[in-house]
Parts: C-alpha cells; sequence; structure tokens
C-alpha cells in the first residue's frame, strides 16, 4: 500500500465516523428535548458533516480517481463506508446521544489535537479547525454527563446505561489498523495508541466526576460487521441520489 | 484608470473590504479573516478564501456576495476556491473591529486555554462590562455565537466564539 493509499483509507475511516455521526445527530432536528438543546445537537450535526466533508474532499484527492465527497457519501455500500462502528447506533434517547457524543467528542479532541502536528499541511490545517469545534461539543457533553450523572435516580440509571450499552463499541474506535503504523511513523497522523490511553483517562475524570463508573470491558466485542442500524441509514441518505443519478438540485 | 495587474488586485481588495458579513453586518468579510488572497493574471480573478466554521451554513452566502461583487466590477471569468490550511482564526480580527462587534452589543472573542478539557474563559457583558455572566447555550442562532446573560444588568447577549 502506498503513503497516498494509506491516507485514503484513514481520511475515509474519519470522514465517515464524521458524516455518519453528522446523520445521526440530523435526526434529532425538532425533537430535542428543549429548543436550546435542539439547536445544540443540530450546530453539532453541522459541525461533523462540514468535517466530514474536508476529509472525503481530501480523501477523493488522494485517490486520484476524481470521486468527489458526495460520490463518497452517496455511491458506496455499507460495506465500503469505514465509520467507528459506536457512531452508527441508533439515538435510542437522549442519554444514548449524550453518551455517544461524549465518547467521541473526548476522542476527537484528542485526535484532533495531534492531528494539528501533522506533516501534511492538509491535515494540519483540518486538525486545528476541528479541534476547536470540538472543544465545544466536548464541554457541552460533559456537561451533560454531569447533570444526568448527578441529577435523579432516573437520569443517573439512564446515562450510566446507556454508557454501559455504548462501551463494547469502543476499543473499535480506539483500534489502530494495520496502514496506520507507516503513517504514524512518518509524522503524518497521530499515534493512536497514545489517544487511546489518554481517552481513557479524560473518559473516566468526567465519569467519576459525574458520579457514574466505567463499565467492565468487554470480553466478546461486538462483530466487526456494520448493524443493521447502518443499512437502513444508507437506504435513507442515498435513496435520492440511488433512485435519481447525478440529480442537483 | 488602473491598468497594472497589481492594481487591480487592489482594487478588488477594496471592493471585498465593503462586502459586509451577512449575520453580523458591523463587519467586514475583509475583517472577518475569510480571504486569503486575490491574483488577476489579466484575464481570470481567482479570490482564495477559507471557511469559518467547516459546516457554517454562510459560507455559500459569503462565496454568492463576492462573486456578485466582483460580477457589478466586470469580472466575469471569476473562480472562488476554498482552502483549509492555515485554519481560519477569530484571532485575525482587527481591535476596532471587536469594539464595534462589543458596541452592537455581541461580546468580542476570547482567548481561552489551548487545551480542550480546561474550564473556558469568562465573558463580560457587551452591556455592562461585568464578568457575572451566565452560559445559557453553547449554541445559539448562528454556529459562530453562544447565548448568556448577565448577571448584574440582566440583559441577554450573544458571545461570538473564540476560534
Amino acid at each position: 500500500m502506498t503513503t497516498n493509499q494509506a491516507l485514503f483509507q484513514y481520511c475515509l475511516r474519519l470522514g465517515d465516523t464524521n458524516l455518519i455521526l453528522g446523520h445521526r445527530l440530523s435526526e434529532m432536528c425538532s425533537r430535542g428535548p428543549m429548543l436550546e438543546e435542539d439547536i445544540a445537537l443540530t450546530n453539532f450535526a453541522l459541525d461533523h458533516i462540514g468535517q466530514a466533508e474536508a476529509l472525503l474532499q481530501y480523501a477523493g484527492k488522494l485517490e486520484g480517481k476524481g470521486r468527489s465527497e458526495d460520490d463518497l457519501s452517496y455511491l458506496r455500500n455499507v460495506e465500503e463506508f469505514e465509520n467507528f462502528r459506536l457512531v452508527e447506533q441508533p439515538n435510542t434517547d437522549f442519554a444514548y446521544v449524550i453518551a455517544r457524543q461524549f465518547l467521541v467528542d473526548v476522542y476527537q479532541c484528542l485526535l484532533y489535537q495531534k492531528m494539528q502536528k501533522s506533516s501534511d499541511e492538509t491535515l494540519a490545517g483540518m486538525g486545528s479547525r476541528f479541534l476547536k469545534e470540538s472543544t465545544y461539543h466536548l464541554r457541552h457533553t460533559s456537561g451533560w454527563m454531569e447533570r444526568l450523572g448527578l441529577g435523579t435516580d432516573e437520569s443517573k440509571r439512564r446515562i450510566q446505561q446507556a454508557i454501559n450499552d455504548l462501551w463494547p463499541y469502543t476499543p473499535e474506535m480506539l483500534s489502530v489498523r494495520p496502514y496506520e503504523k507507516e503513517l504514524t511513523a512518518q509524522g503524518i497522523i497521530p499515534d493512536a495508541e497514545e489517544i487511546a490511553l489518554d481517552w481513557l483517562v479524560q473518559v473516566v475524570r468526567v465519569l467519576s466526576r459525574s458520579g457514574l463508573h466505567k463499565p467492565q470491558d468487554v470480553v466478546v466485542p461486538p462483530p466487526s460487521t456494520h448493524s443493521d442500524h447502518l443499512v437502513r441509514m444508507l437506504a435513507e441518505m442515498q435513496y435520492l441520489q440511488r433512485t435519481y443519478p447525478d440529480a442537483r438540485w | 484608470m488602473v491598468t497594472t495587474l497589481s492594481g487591480i488586485e487592489e482594487l478588488v481588495w477594496e471592493r471585498l473590504s465593503l462586502i459586509p458579513d451577512p449575520e453580523i453586518p458591523v463587519i467586514s468579510i475583509l475583517e472577518l479573516g475569510i480571504v486569503r488572497d486575490v491574483h488577476y493574471d489579466g484575464e481570470m480573478l481567482e479570490i482564495i478564501i477559507t471557511p469559518t466554521y467547516t459546516g457554517c451554513p454562510a459560507m455559500n452566502l459569503f462565496v454568492a456576495e463576492i462573486k456578485a461583487a466582483m460580477h457589478d466590477q466586470g469580472f466575469d471569468n471569476l473562480k472562488v476556491t476554498t482552502v483549509y490550511s492555515p485554519a481560519w482564526t477569530t484571532d485575525l480580527i482587527p481591535a476596532d473591529a471587536m469594539e464595534r462587534l462589543k458596541k452592537y452589543g455581541i461580546a468580542p472573542p476570547v482567548k481561552g486555554s489551548d487545551d480542550p478539557f480546561a474550564p473556558p474563559p469568562a465573558i463580560h457583558c457587551p452591556h455592562c462590562g461585568s464578568e457575572h455572566t451566565n452560559l445559557v447555550s453553547q449554541f445559539g442562532a448562528t454556529a459562530c455565537k453562544s447565548l448568556y446573560t448577565c448577571n448584574d444588568c440582566k440583559e441577554p447577549f450573544e458571545y461570538f466564539k473564540h476560534f
């Protein structure tokens, strides 16, 4: 695998993660528990879709086959998507939306913090821009972790349940793909193993501040394939371009 | 009559400085810092911009306003290119534009810690100057602003987020 091919895969993984998470959050539009939260979640969605646009555009350029960010978003099949399994999990209730977002926010803050120092100028630029967006996300979701964890018995029970249910998907997010090693060695992408260590420290810090506990690590991980949740999301997201290829607004 | 290429580029910069930010009309898009460069080779005019927020819905509006203004100046062969690096930052907004923001009722951006895990900086009320303010929502009517209220003068206000 050449450096460009490896970097293409990497940008796809980060870009798809943002695309799918952004789409999930957009499902919360007009369904937030209150007006401010509705606006916050749709702002998150915009940020993630914006990050996806930049990353997938760059991925298309690296691939060199003339695929645009739209081609990559709308014309790939489910098994070609590289997003973290965590972000395709459904918006079961508000606690799940916040827990999923919090786990990703910590990861993205650490990732983008390091990505700013990439030897690749485009990645470095994206890192410093995205970091600022993700910092606001993290402040918001850490605040909710505390409020829900230290709120009523019910809010505590539900946020702990959400964390417990989503925890099994975190090792896949933190795992290092084989193609990453060479890129890390060259200083192009951050060291995923370092991120994984810092991630646990920061997550546990917020959990304990919120009166919540870290779930047991899973012995049997969930399947490495995408879930039916993603299949259904893509069916909706890609419907128009699949039915009317090249349709434009 | 300006005939040199660099003279024409200067005119373009001047024209761009007259385009107000569509959401915050007291500052121009130049003061906002989204225009990176202007190239004119005698035939084609290229304007290089950088997005404020990656998903900022106003970006398309910026591009439309730039194109409209340039068409008015007779530039039909026009290209607007977006670059991501170096990233846009509110640190480039000039001091007098910050002052205008405040008079307009928007608290200007305050640089906090670079550490994403550190607490946010204190924001002063643009109306009475008090630092006893309360964050209502990190996300306001536009992507770049948060909602606050002042605990002293009790006025609500918007804060232009630091980026």
